[in-house]
């Protein structure tokens, strides 16, 4: 592994150049730190959104960015070359997956993953702690590490911090991730905090077991679920290490919006500058834009290549769904403003016809949904080093709550892009975030940014849907609402209820539920009836209706 | 960059053998440079490659990669032919304006004849979409909107075992349609008269004396590859080629392993598509034969028996640390860029590139294949070829069974 000199000023080597543009002019604001192998190192500001150059040991990389993920070792649907063209800097490799497959001595033997899969520049491993929580099952967390059940033989294995370090080692990547303990944001009580210290005194256990720290760069990660309190004291306990980077994590669940933003916001103020900030789990390009005018580097996701195989497409203007029939007709290129070759060549009409049928169709789909994500990324590092960061988020949402879009079409179609309504919704929101948050010197957004949303805001009050019912579906309608209904409290049945809803009469389980979907009857459970010996047995399992002639004595006559 | 009138197709044989074998060169109308014959077709769905993106197709050999095998019916329901000639047919729809596409209906793996549900009125296919009836009028409306550089018009193809009465019916009809297609056919592509007729030698005889009376620019024989015997098949070939004109080019569909290729060229045939590439790819297997087999010394390195020399089956554990390339010395993107490991590891773990990365090598050995046969056709070596490869195709049985014995 080639080590890339740390610069010390702002030209990079002419062969990384490929798609910076010529007019690209550094202003160095903060001196290289002196860690190990990744320099963050911040090249413009706007309030508190930053444009850095992280110099890995196989590239240098600029963020913001996106990391695309490649779960096996592989992006799903394309080649290394093709990753290259586009401009990708760093992959994500899953080390539960590699781990299984092909193992990490294997990996190991063949010169690492960077050899393995040819790819020349960054990668990037998880712990493997996020795919046993979400994959596997009765995975227990214990202060020693995490126990599962082996997907290979059923048999109780254990994953320690060190040992998922250990495999991180083998595997090779520039950066590594420490092993945490996640809970999903929806849980409540002392189990965040346990899960919180927990990943501290698991950290401390990673940075022991680092054997290469000269060539790979741990990266922590701050959880803390959704309290405040205690991801102020994770930040801080963290920061006190001294890592190379740090990830915000436990995020990536169902929480809302405007809790996820708020932790965001606080971590990013909290943790050092002058290293990188990676928020694990976020993809939607809107989340993007939010996380980096908030001050994060560093993003992940496997939304564009997962939404490009069910044959979505991610434009400016939303989520366009390519199976929807009305692309059937539509002789436009998938994004007209794209400059990849998926929307120079291709028309929808085309790509609707490849999708769900066609392995190229989720081909050409992934490539261009991953240069959507990394024009995004080149867009942001860009407009902040140019300074025209603020025109740039405007511009970017006026895009996508744009009403013109609608008129394009000949049809009445609201459902091809997401409904107007949720995006405003949105849109109101992130308003609120960006007039509250403000920069570390304590003065407000700028004005300027505040006029030109409050205009947009403006120019588009919430939409009313006039309805083009037929009558007779609205006394149908009417009919129903005025029908007597059974009260809500009456017991829920099975019947009425949604199609999840698992309502059982109290048997007792006689096996476990596998990951896949089906169901494993253990022997033991099963209910063991003794039946007694029935031989000369003169009971019958029946009453007979005919009557029969019984004597009975005098006490049975009828009462007066 | 396409030209505005589109020359029309231009074949001339080049080279002789002793046999009826013929080197040839092609001129077709949207590729720069002539194709030289005998020469693969690449199969696609839809107009593009099954897994190669369409970026990483000026990666093969051009202009041997030139010519792509279109089936009009995957287009049937899924795109109307009022999209696609808005769209500008083939080559403008797809952004390939260097290659040229060939069209018939037969596509070996998706769309297969029907010979049962056929009748006078139409050809019935099992389309992607379901079982079609396709008329003359329906084909040639797809075949004007999609604007390809040669097509085949359509025919009643049957099996080799049908009654005569059937076979013959199949003769009449397709001669019929031939007529129906040519009255209808745009300005632009060369038309690829249908000869079909079974097994039977006279109607094979019969049909290619009366669709070489019209005036066509090239041959589309059919009614092969579906289960007839490979040792009957050379005489049939001999008996429709015989009487088609030489000036002409030949395309055959449905002979798809090397053996029945070599069969095709001995018999006089220029054009081959072939879905072998296909059912390789999708079982794992890489194509490793050895292509310079005329001047290969007989040191052919004998492995461990019951090894098949010809393609190696890459899920197989024993490549799991195998660094090396799928052959030595191929210059495809997948032998120089990856390892059969990490093929190996793509396959177990079920993900796409395995498909993509085996298409390309299989794709580029094929057509470094039919590069061999058109320079021993060259050399006038042919028939030595033809001997040397089925040998060594039988050596690793014969030494298996020796080895058993």
């Amino acid at each position: 592994i080639t080590r890339k000199p740390e610069t010390s000023n702002c030209a990079p080597a002419l062969s990384q150049r490929e798609f910076l543009p010529a007019y690209l002019h550094c202003i160095p604001l903060s001196p290289p730190s002196a860690s190990a192998s990744a320099s963050a190192f911040v090249l413009a500001r706007f309030n508190r959104a930053r444009a850095a150059r992280m110099t890995l040991p196989h590239f240098v990389c600029e963020t913001p960015l996106f990391m695309p993920v490649g779960t096996q070792g592989t992006i799903k649907g394309l080649t290394t070359s093709q990753l290259e063209e586009i401009g990708c800097q760093i992959i994500l490799g899953n080390t539960y997956h590699l781990a299984l497959r092909p193992t990490s001595e294997l990996i190991n033997e063949l010169g690492g993953l960077h050899k393995f899969m040819n790819w020349p520049r960054a990668l990037l491993t998880d712990s493997g702690g996020f795919q046993m929580v979400s994959l596997l099952h009765l995975a227990d967390i214990t202060e020693n590490g995490v126990t599962f059940q082996s997907p290979v033989d059923g048999s109780p294995m254990l994953l320690t911090p060190e040992e998922s370090i250990q495999i991180q080692n083998k595997i090779g990547a520039d950066i590594i991730m420490a092993l945490d303990d996640v809970v999903k944001t929806t849980t409540t009580g002392p189990r965040i905090g346990e899960a919180m210290y927990r990943t501290i005194r698991w950290i401390d256990r990673c940075i022991a077991a680092h054997q290469r720290p000269d060539e790979q760069n741990l990266f922590a990660i701050v959880q803390g679920g959704l309290d405040p309190v205690l991801r102020d004291i994770c930040v801080k306990a963290l920061t006190k290490r001294n890592l190379p980077g740090y990830a915000i994590g436990g995020l990536a669940g169902g929480e809302d919006k405007d809790s996820f933003w708020r932790v965001v916001a606080q971590c990013t103020a909290a943790l050092p500058e002058d290293k990188p900030r990676y928020v694990m789990g976020v993809g939607y390009p809107l989340d993007i834009v939010v996380c980096s005018a908030l001050g994060a580097d560093m993003y992940d996701c496997v939304y564009p290549t997962r939404t490009a195989r069910f044959g979505s497409a991610l434009t400016p203007e939303g989520v366009l769904k390519l199976r929807h029939k009305a692309m059937a007709e539509d002789t436009r290129p998938v994004d007209p403003t794209c400059a990849c070759m998926v929307c120079r060549t291709y028309s929808r009409a085309y790509i609707h016809s490849l999708v769900t049928k066609d392995a190229m169709g989720s081909q050409l789909l992934s490539y261009h949904n991953l240069y959507y994500m990394l024009q995004l990324s080149r867009d942001l590092h860009y407009s902040i080093i140019q300074g025209r960061f603020p025109e740039f988020v405007c511009d970017f949402l006026k895009k996508m709550v744009s009403s013109d879009n609608h008129l394009n079409y000949d049809t009445q179609i609201t459902d091809v892009f997401l409904p107007m309504k949720t995006l405003y919704l949105k849109m109101r929101k992130l308003l609120k975030i960006f007039l509250t948050v403000t920069s570390p010197s304590g003065s407000a957004m700028p004005w300027r940014l505040q006029k030109l949303i409050l205009e947009l805001v403006s120019h588009h009050p919430r939409p009313k849907q006039r309805s083009k019912m037929p009558l007779g579906l609205i006394t149908g309608i009417a009919r129903a609402m005025r029908r007597k209904r059974p009260s809500s409290l009456d017991i829920l049945s099975s019947k009425r209820a949604p199609r999840n809803y698992y309502k059982g009469k109290n048997c007792k389980p006689t096996g476990f539920h596998t990951r896949k979907g089906g169901y494993v009857i253990v022997p033991e459970k099963l209910p063991n009836y003794v039946v007694p010996d029935l031989t000369n047995f003169m009971l019958k399992p029946y009453v007979s209706q005919c009557p029969i002639e019984v004597l009975t004595t005098e006490a049975s006559e009828p009462i007066k | 960059m396409t030209l505005a009138f589109p020359v029309a197709m231009k074949f001339a044989v080049k080279t002789w053998s002793n046999g009826k074998a013929r080197a040839g060169q092609l001129q077709l109308g949207s590729c720069p440079s002539p194709m030289e014959t005998p020469a693969l077709l690449l199969s696609t769905r839809k107009g593009l490659p099954l897994f190669i993106s369409p970026d990483l197709l000026p990666d093969l050999p051009y202009p041997d990669s030139a010519l792509l095998h279109v089936s009009p019916l995957h287009f049937v329901e899924t795109m109307s032919p009022n999209i696609i000639s808005k769209l500008g047919g083939l080559n403008q729809m797809l952004g390939l304006h260097r290659h040229a596409f060939a069209a018939f209906p037969r596509d070996s793996v998706q769309c297969l004849p029907e010979f049962d549900s056929s009748n006078k009125l139409g050809a019935s296919f099992d389309t992607p979409s379901g079982r079609r009836l396709i008329k003359p009028v329906d084909y040639m409306e797809l075949i004007c909107s999609l604007k390809p550089s040669l097509w085949a018009t359509l025919a009643d193809e049957v099996p080799g075992w049908v009654s005569d009465h059937r076979n013959k019916a199949s003769v009449d009809r397709t001669v019929k349609w031939l007529d129906d297609c040519i009255s209808q056919s745009p300005a632009s592509g060369a038309v690829f008269g249908a000869i079909v007729g079974g097994s039977d030698k006279e109607q094979r005889k019969r049909c290619a004396l009366e669709v070489s009376k019209r005036n066509i620019s090239g041959y589309w024989i059919g009614g092969f590859g579906f289960g007839e015997s490979m040792d009957d098949r050379p005489a049939l070939l001999n008996e429709v080629t015989d009487h088609l004109p030489g000036e002409r080019p030949r395309l055959i569909s449905g002979l798809g392993l090397p053996e029945e290729v070599l069969q095709g060229v001995a018999a006089g045939i220029d054009l081959f598509d072939s879905s072998y590439i296909y059912h390789l790819t999708l079982g794992g297997f890489a194509l490793t034969f050895p292509l310079d087999l005329l001047n290969l010394a007989e040191e052919f390195p004998e492995k461990t028996m019951g090894i098949d020399q010809s393609k190696i089956n890459l899920k197989a554990t024993v490549y799991r640390k195998d660094t090396g390339p799928i052959v030595e010395g191929c210059v495809c993107y997948t032998c120089r860029n990856h390892t059969r490991a990490y093929i190996n590891h793509l396959l177990n773990v079920h993900e796409m590139l395995a498909q993509i990365l085996l298409e390309i090598h299989n794709t580029h050995h094929y057509l470094g294949f039919f590069q061999a046969i058109r320079s021993a056709i060259k050399e006038d070596k042919f028939e030595r070829f033809c001997d040397m490869f089925l040998q060594k195709r039988r050596d690793h049985l014969t030494a298996a069974v020796a080895v058993g014995a």
